[in-house]
């Protein structure tokens, strides 16, 4: 097994058991914590596939925005959810049952498709995916119509926060 | 070298795991929470498949990002409705956030 299989195995491993930990905590911040650490792994497999913009993007939106955002909420709200009342409701075992019968679907799914075991191409060594991706978000005939779209909703949904948030007198 | 189903499967593997806290979870912080891991294991499968089988076409990468937008808009307007509800109903247990129900 060659170095770089059992640096992925090793990294995968540890990106799930913290996911798991972000859905058993009993403790909100903790979990808050384990959410950093998963969303670390999946930037690591973005340096993987050779898409180094992602990894710098996860750690700066999902790590830098959205995990804080978490634990800032988690800590505005904390008082009522504290240690002692359950953290899981009661339906959790259909919950469990969902959840394995989804993955199990969705790997006898794969095993059907020939190609799943493919290995990946060569990249051209001229090839610049960073400078491909940044024409393509402002080329009219690519994707600037959706790019601007979701500038329109990331506005939106600042607005939305605000208003929503904003303590009424 | 490291064949596509490993990351097929860690992806499935991630969403699985989401899935099971938001179907699970009593907070509604955690229900979100739950929702971000399944935004994850979604944008590993898009990269993966534009590295494994769409090198030279941008569109994987493309979707990526608006998937990146989406999943902070999502995050913000979640969190300012449950800071909203907390301090009217002063709770964020889902299931007693029902002033919709008759």
């Amino acid at each position: 097994m060659a170095l770089s299989q059992i640096i992925f195995l090793v990294i995968a491993a540890a990106t799930l058991v913290a996911a798991l930990l972000v859905v058993i905590s009993r403790n909100l911040v903790h979990s808050a914590l384990w959410l950093i650490a998963t969303l670390f792994g999946v930037a690591i497999f973005y340096g993987f596939l050779s898409a180094g913009f992602f990894a710098v993007a996860q750690v700066v939106i999902y790590i830098g925005a959205i995990a804080i955002l978490f634990i800032f909420s988690v800590m505005l709200t904390r008082r009522l959810m504290q240690d002692n009342s359950p953290q899981i409701n009661r339906g959790w075992p259909l919950a469990l049952l969902l959840a394995i019968l989804f993955f199990g679907g969705v790997l006898g799914m794969y095993n059907t498709w020939p190609e799943f075991a493919a290995m990946a191409p060569e990249m051209a060594a001229e090839a610049n995916p960073l400078e491909q991706l940044g024409l393509a978000l402002v080329s009219p005939n690519a994707y600037v119509l959706p790019f601007e779209l979701a500038s329109i909703l990331l506005v939106a949904a600042m607005i939305g926060a605000i208003y929503l948030a904003w303590e009424k007198k | 070298m490291i064949p596509l189903s490993w990351y097929l499967i860690f992806a499935a593997a991630l969403f699985s795991i989401g899935l099971f806290g938001v179907l699970s979870r009593r907070n509604a912080i955690a229900i979100l929470m739950g929702v971000e891991l399944m935004l994850n294991a979604v944008n590993i499968n898009l990269i993966a498949f534009w590295r494994y089988r769409a090198v030279e076409q941008i569109a994987g990468q493309a979707f990526a990002i608006m998937v990146f937008a989406v999943a902070a808009a999502e995050v913000a307007v979640g969190l300012a409705l449950v800071i909203s509800v907390y301090r009217r109903q002063n709770t964020i247990i889902a299931k007693e956030i029902d002033m919709l129900k008759w």
